[in-house]
């Protein structure tokens, strides 16, 4: 026991001294919550928050890359594929239409090229997770070295009140054994068992190793940016400066951290031609 | 008090028998059966702490592991023994070198009558890689 205490301190200092790298040591604000709902979401200096930038401008209406985003997510991950039964279905990036994705902002007569279109959904990594609070075995919590809302499957008691808390509908639970469902089982990434919730975890795996996310990887053309949002300098934070963009259900105080833009798709045009032809060859 | 002879040899007999697994141990000279593990396919001979030690806490040393890694976001391990930096990973530093799991973890485990539920969700490597 003396050896392995050893080794978690001297892994500790480890930490301690790698985060104080960066400069100095950046003495954080008391409330691990952040500001309450309402204030200004001001970023903490120095500390990382992960998010992720959906631009819609450069799907199609029904892209095939929305199909190759999931996939590649399912493979990374081994979700299983239940198929059409919506019962077992687990999900941790999926596809709706756009009106349903974005269901409290109430569009009428929206956009022609945002009607029915497939938007990509994930777990919104919420700065402020309804999940986290509810959870009575802190399976599920908000990592603070890089704001990801992690899962620990090894302590998920299956009691689904994070997948009650959840107004995204980011979370499954595993009704039965997801095995026999996952066509070609990925070797490097555990699979989840029966009783278990799971949801997307901003492939956390490949961040440590300095990949992007499976689906962001899955992307040609910068369809999906990824990166630190509390960075000024961050790919994700320049977007965000340059186009209109939402988020699912903000009025709920969740603080969600994937951003939608939604400018119009002709904006690309001085950009790629070639993305606004098939643009326009879709909706004729 | 006659059948004294009958009742008291009956008692010796008895005994005898009651007691002969102990006997049996005590005068054999074979030792107790100990699982053999298989050591790793891949020759490699040095773990990421000594044998005696893995033997011993491996449970823990995999629990801390996990910790660290689902937890906090840490991936090295820094071996006090070696010196080396190790991927603390199950899947990929462990059985990178035990790759026989049915050889190495289960017997053992089958041994001990212990039944971790490591492999639920973990993917054990393919037999015969």
């Amino acid at each position: 026991m003396d050896a392995s205490r050893r080794g978690f301190l001297k892994l500790a200092g480890v930490t301690v001294v790698s985060a104080a790298g960066g400069g100095a040591l950046v003495v954080r604000p008391s409330s691990a919550e952040g500001p309450a709902y309402g204030e200004a979401e001001v970023p903490q200096a120095g500390t990382k928050r992960l998010a992720m930038v959906v631009d819609l401008r450069k799907f199609t209406k029904n892209d095939e890359l929305v199909t190759r985003c999931i996939k590649a997510c399912r493979q990374a991950h081994n979700v299983p594929d239940f198929g059409d039964d919506r019962k077992n279905a687990v999900k941790w990036i999926w596809a709706e239409s756009f009106e349903t994705a974005f269901v409290s902002q109430e569009f009428h007569y929206l956009r022609a090229d945002l009607e029915g279109k497939q938007t990509l959904l994930l777990c919104n990594h919420c700065t402020n997770p309804p999940c986290v609070r509810v959870c009575p075995t802190q399976a599920t919590f908000k990592r603070s070295s890089d704001g990801i809302v992690m899962m620990d499957w090894h302590r998920c008691i299956g009691c689904r009140y994070c997948v009650v808390a959840c107004p995204y509908g980011s979370r499954s639970f595993n009704w039965t054994d997801p095995r026999p469902h996952i066509a070609d089982v990925n070797p490097d990434f555990p699979t989840r068992m029966r009783g278990v919730v799971e949801k997307c975890t901003f492939c956390d795996e490949r961040i440590r190793s300095g990949q992007q996310p499976a689906c962001v990887e899955a992307c040609t053309n910068d369809e999906l940016i990824f990166g630190d949002i509390n960075d000024p300098e961050s790919k994700v934070r320049q977007v965000l400066g340059e186009h209109m963009a939402i988020r699912r259900k903000p009025d709920l105080g969740t603080r969600p951290e994937v951003y939608y833009i939604i400018d119009d798709p002709r904006t690309l045009m001085e950009v790629a031609p070639a993305a606004v032809v098939s643009e326009e060859d879709d909706h004729a | 008090m006659h059948d004294v002879g009958k009742i008291a040899g009956g008692l010796v007999v008895f005994l005898a028998l009651a007691t002969s697994p102990l006997w049996y141990n005590a005068l054999s000279a074979s030792p107790p059966s100990v699982p053999k593990l298989e050591l790793p396919p891949n020759g490699s001979t040095q773990c990421v702490e000594t044998a005696e030690y893995m033997r011993a806490n491996h449970m823990q040393l995999l629990n801390q592991w996990r910790d660290e890694v689902v937890r906090v976001g840490l991936r090295d391990y820094h071996s006090t023994l070696t010196g080396k930096t190790y991927e603390m990973s199950l899947t990929r530093t462990c059985m990178d070198c035990h790759s026989n799991k049915a050889e190495f973890c289960d017997r053992c485990h089958n041994y001990l009558a212990v039944d971790p539920y490591c492999w639920n969700c973990h993917v054990a490597p393919k037999e015969g890689q």
